[in-house]
């Protein structure tokens, strides 16, 4: 069931090992990784030294522009996970970014009035966040699945709702706290790791375990397929289409604690900024038909770390600003040009060719009246 | 006719998917002035002949000869070019486009400020006038004509391309018989005119009425072809299912047996069942071990009898009692909580889940049912698939296999064995047995037969009304959305004691 499980064997001959790699050689997001190697190869050359990890003596962090690129793709990969879910009961969620600002705004507020720096604080402005981002999940939810409204307007409505809401509890304010344990959480390391990727490694898991252990991504995956076949066959697409649309909702709401807890400092009009678009680019990079259907979250997963590295990569080929969307755009394009059927289809149809096969002869001509 | 040389020639034709030989050496010919039937149990190859004569799929060894030039398709444009043209069993219309812009789609007439859409509708008009069409209105929007008339529009639609070849992929399934006749003689018409028509067909009354020449197919091989009228039915069936006939005729000893159990409470009792603007309110009784079947025309409220009684739609007014318990079933949660089951008729938009494995589709509403949280272990749903892949003779038996990847019956038979694996108490099946070739469909009704034999209770919804008489004990006949009678089943009853009271029942109301 799980997209990363291995083809079960045919027959004895290759290795366990080989029928993994062959396995993943079927997948769609083979070129993301693909894509992600050539990116680390081209800082490789760069400066040799790209893919250094240093450990820190002192205090045993690792450090380092592979440690960089894990600590800046969580808050994509939490996203990401809640958009894949989204997108596989054939909605969208473009409130993402709004939610993230939101749930910054919710923190950093309440840290500020409440002066406290404690762990306590921390964890009640974090719980409060995720709550409010709660209940936007729930907004949306109720208005797809009982109003029965467009996915795609209902969460732009969200999406420009959340801004406001967030402009609205900080006054408009770029709001800035200051909570040791808050900031441990974007900046800290447990045993030289981050604590931010270390979360998302965590939370990504848990929900790779809810939905691939129980029957949920069964059901995801029938809703998305056929929602009048699914309803048939029992399944209540209500519930289930609510819950999703809070956990992209909640998920968003982690990731907005990561990126404002790093500077301790919300931004309003800026946090979470077109985060909808690299959610969805990370969806479609990991082979996930925007049709709805069947996901995968490891895809979803390499297409966020693959953003990340993006990103990173254009700062570090110093890259013009102003051309850096340009540059997104082209390799985006390439890698979903090279997942896309007819590109797969020429490389068959090319791989047929070669074989010798007896060719059938062409001719055009008109069929006589 | 005097057919001269054949104007489609398909030669040693094989098609391979990932483990199965879809196509083994098989041959084909059309000739112009000729309606030629292909014939064959499901799965035994028709579609994928009929896809690799369109361009769909593409043949791994073969030749395929249109008009005396060996032609490789690597495209349905290709084919199209070619003048072969294809009407299939689902219409693919526009329902928003009106019926002129439907006809002409791709070849409006043009003028030099863009389309005229005068002259396009004249055109229309005129190519359905070769059909006999003349009195549809090609300003009329598509969905507002019944699905038949749309087959015969998308009929002249692949007529405007001047196709000198006419595939249609089992045209009749879901028309009556007005609706058939119509159609035969739009065939008949186009026959004179020189076409070149392939059909395929389940029934084989029609097959008979229409067809001048037979080809059978067998799994994926060539049994052979054959003039329609140098081959009697029983030879035919034979030849499609390659042992003897007999299995259909032993099912008629089912009929007359003891019916409804006097004095026991009925399994399932409603009163006054009803939904506006689908059914008007309906008293409906099922016993366990019951067949009770639903008769009518198509649109006479038998389908929304079902899916009211399953939850699939809420019902507005009535009451309903399942083991003596007042229930309300109001959707289709609750009616499979009730152990109630309901096969859909409409396979393709409420059955299957067509990216999903046969095995996934399979467990779903056992899983729908236990809900998300305790799934079923990967142990338990391969013994369901076990069993009912088994059971109910499902080929191929591969529970890994997409179910889109399946014949119309084998889909079928899956879906059956979804709603058997929740061991429902009460089964309404909705036109289990359509578009499913004879012997699929003597499993099937052997199957409910068995079903009921259990103690199940099975509401069999049927277009075939001998096959309701064949089956139930009792017949609840419906007739413009509403409960016209019931007929309690015996020697003396047949088919047409059911017509019969739906003419009757005409002048009322």
């Amino acid at each position: 069931m799980s997209a990363a499980a291995p083809a079960p064997a045919s027959g004895s001959g290759p290795s366990s090992a080989r029928r993994i790699v062959g396995a993943v050689i079927h997948q769609p997001y083979i070129w993301a990784i693909v894509a992600l190697l050539l990116l680390l190869i081209i800082n490789l050359v760069k400066d040799p030294s790209y893919l250094g990890v240093s450990v820190n003596a002192a205090t045993g962090n690792l450090s380092g522009n592979v440690i960089d690129i894990l600590r800046a793709s969580a808050p994509i990969m939490m996203i990401a996970i809640g958009m894949t879910l989204v997108i596989a009961t054939r909605g969208i969620d473009l409130s993402v970014g709004s939610v993230m600002a939101v749930s910054g705004a919710v923190s950093m507020e309440f840290m500020n009035n409440s002066g406290g720096g404690d762990a306590g604080t921390a964890i009640m402005a974090a719980a409060l966040a995720l709550g409010i981002s709660a209940v936007l999940g729930t907004v949306n939810g109720v208005l797809v699945s009982v109003v029965g409204l467009q996915p795609f307007i209902t969460t732009l409505i969200t999406m420009l709702a959340g801004r406001g809401l967030a402009k609205v509890i900080t006054s408009g304010q770029n709001t800035s706290a200051t909570n040791e344990p808050f900031r441990w959480l974007a900046n800290g390391t447990v045993f030289g790791f981050p604590v931010i990727f270390v979360i998302g490694a965590v939370i990504v898991a848990i929900v790779a375990i809810l939905v691939r252990r129980t029957a949920l991504g069964l059901m995801i995956e029938s809703i998305g397929i056929n929602p009048r076949a699914a309803r048939m066959a029992g399944i209540r697409p209500i519930g289930i289409l609510i819950s999703v649309y809070i956990v992209s909702a909640v998920l968003a709401g982690i990731a907005g604690i990561f990126s404002t807890a790093s500077v301790m400092t919300v931004e309003v009009a800026k946090t979470g900024l077109n985060a909808e678009m690299d959610a969805i680019l990370a969806v479609v990079i990991g082979g996930t038909s925007l049709a709805g259907g069947k996901f995968s979250l490891t895809g979803s997963v390499i297409g966020a770390l693959l953003i990340a590295t993006l990103d990173k990569t254009i700062v570090f080929l110093s890259i013009p600003s102003s051309a850096t969307p340009a540059f997104k755009a082209i390799v985006i394009v390439v890698i979903c040009l090279l997942q896309s059927q007819r590109v797969r289809a020429l490389f068959a149809r090319r791989r047929s060719r070669t074989t010798p096969s007896a060719p059938v002869p062409t001719r055009k001509e008109t069929v006589s009246a | 006719m005097a057919p001269t040389e054949p104007i489609v020639e398909m030669e040693d034709i094989s098609i391979e998917f990932p483990g199965v030989k879809a196509l083994q050496n098989v041959r084909f010919r059309l000739f112009p002035g000729e309606v030629h039937t292909l014939m064959g149990e499901n799965g035994a190859g028709k579609s994928t002949l009929i896809k690799a004569l369109t361009g769909v799929y593409k043949i791994d060894s073969g030749t395929i000869t249109v008009a005396g030039g060996p032609r490789s398709f690597s495209g349905t444009a290709d084919a199209q070019n070619a003048g072969i043209s294809t009407v299939y069993q689902e219409v693919n219309l526009c329902d928003n486009l009106t019926i002129g812009e439907n006809v002409m789609l791709g070849h409006e007439v043009r003028s030099p400020l863009g389309i005229n859409w005068k002259k396009t509708h004249e055109a229309a008009h005129e190519a359905l006038v070769s059909l006999g069409l003349g009195d549809l209105d090609p300003k009329q929007p598509l969905s507002s004509i019944s699905l038949a008339l749309q087959q015969l529009v998308a009929i002249s639609r692949a007529m405007v391309t001047n196709s000198k070849v006419l595939i249609l992929d089992e045209p009749t399934s879901s028309l009556d018989a007005n609706e058939v006749e119509g159609l035969f003689q739009v065939m008949r018409r186009l026959r004179d005119q020189g076409v070149a028509i392939l059909f395929v067909s389940h029934f084989l009354d029609q097959v008979y009425a229409i067809s001048d020449r037979l080809t059978v197919l067998r799994n994926g091989e060539f049994v052979g072809e054959y003039m329609t009228p140098e081959l009697n039915r029983t030879e035919l069936i034979s030849k499609m299912i390659g042992k003897d006939y007999g299995a259909l005729a032993a099912l008629g000893s089912n009929r007359g047996r003891a019916a409804s159990a006097d004095g026991t409470p009925a399994f399932y009792k409603a009163t006054d069942l009803g939904r506006k603007g689908s059914i008007e309110p309906v008293d409906i009784e099922v016993h366990a071990g019951e067949v009770v079947g639903l008769a009518g025309l198509l649109g006479s409220g038998r389908t929304e009898l079902g899916r009211l009684i399953y939850g699939a739609d809420r019902p507005d007014s009535g009451e309903v009692t399942i083991d003596g318990v007042t229930s309300e079933v109001h959707s289709p949660m609750a009616g499979l909580s009730k152990k109630i089951a309901f096969s859909t008729e409409n396979r393709r938009d409420e059955g299957i889940i067509g990216d999903l494995t046969v095995r996934e589709n399979l467990i779903l509403a056992v899983q729908a049912r236990r809900g998300w949280a305790r799934p079923l272990s990967r142990r338990e749903q391969n013994e369901l698939c076990e069993k009912y892949l088994l059971e109910l003779n499902v080929r191929p038996s591969d529970p890994e296999r997409p179910i889109k990847n399946l014949s119309g019956g084998n889909q079928q038979k899956v879906l059956l064995g979804r709603w058997l694996a929740t061991k429902p108490e009460l089964i309404v099946l909705d036109e289990p047995t359509r578009g499913i070739d004879v012997g699929a469909k003597a499993e099937i009704q052997e199957a409910i037969a068995a079903l009921a034999e259990d103690g199940m209770s099975v509401v069999f919804i049927s277009s075939e009304l001998e096959e309701v008489v064949r089956l139930s004990e009792r017949i609840v006949v419906l007739k413009d959305h509403r409960k016209i009678g019931e007929i309690v089943n015996g020697p003396d009853v047949t088919a047409d004691t059911i017509v019969d009271l739906i003419a009757t029942e005409g002048s009322a109301s």
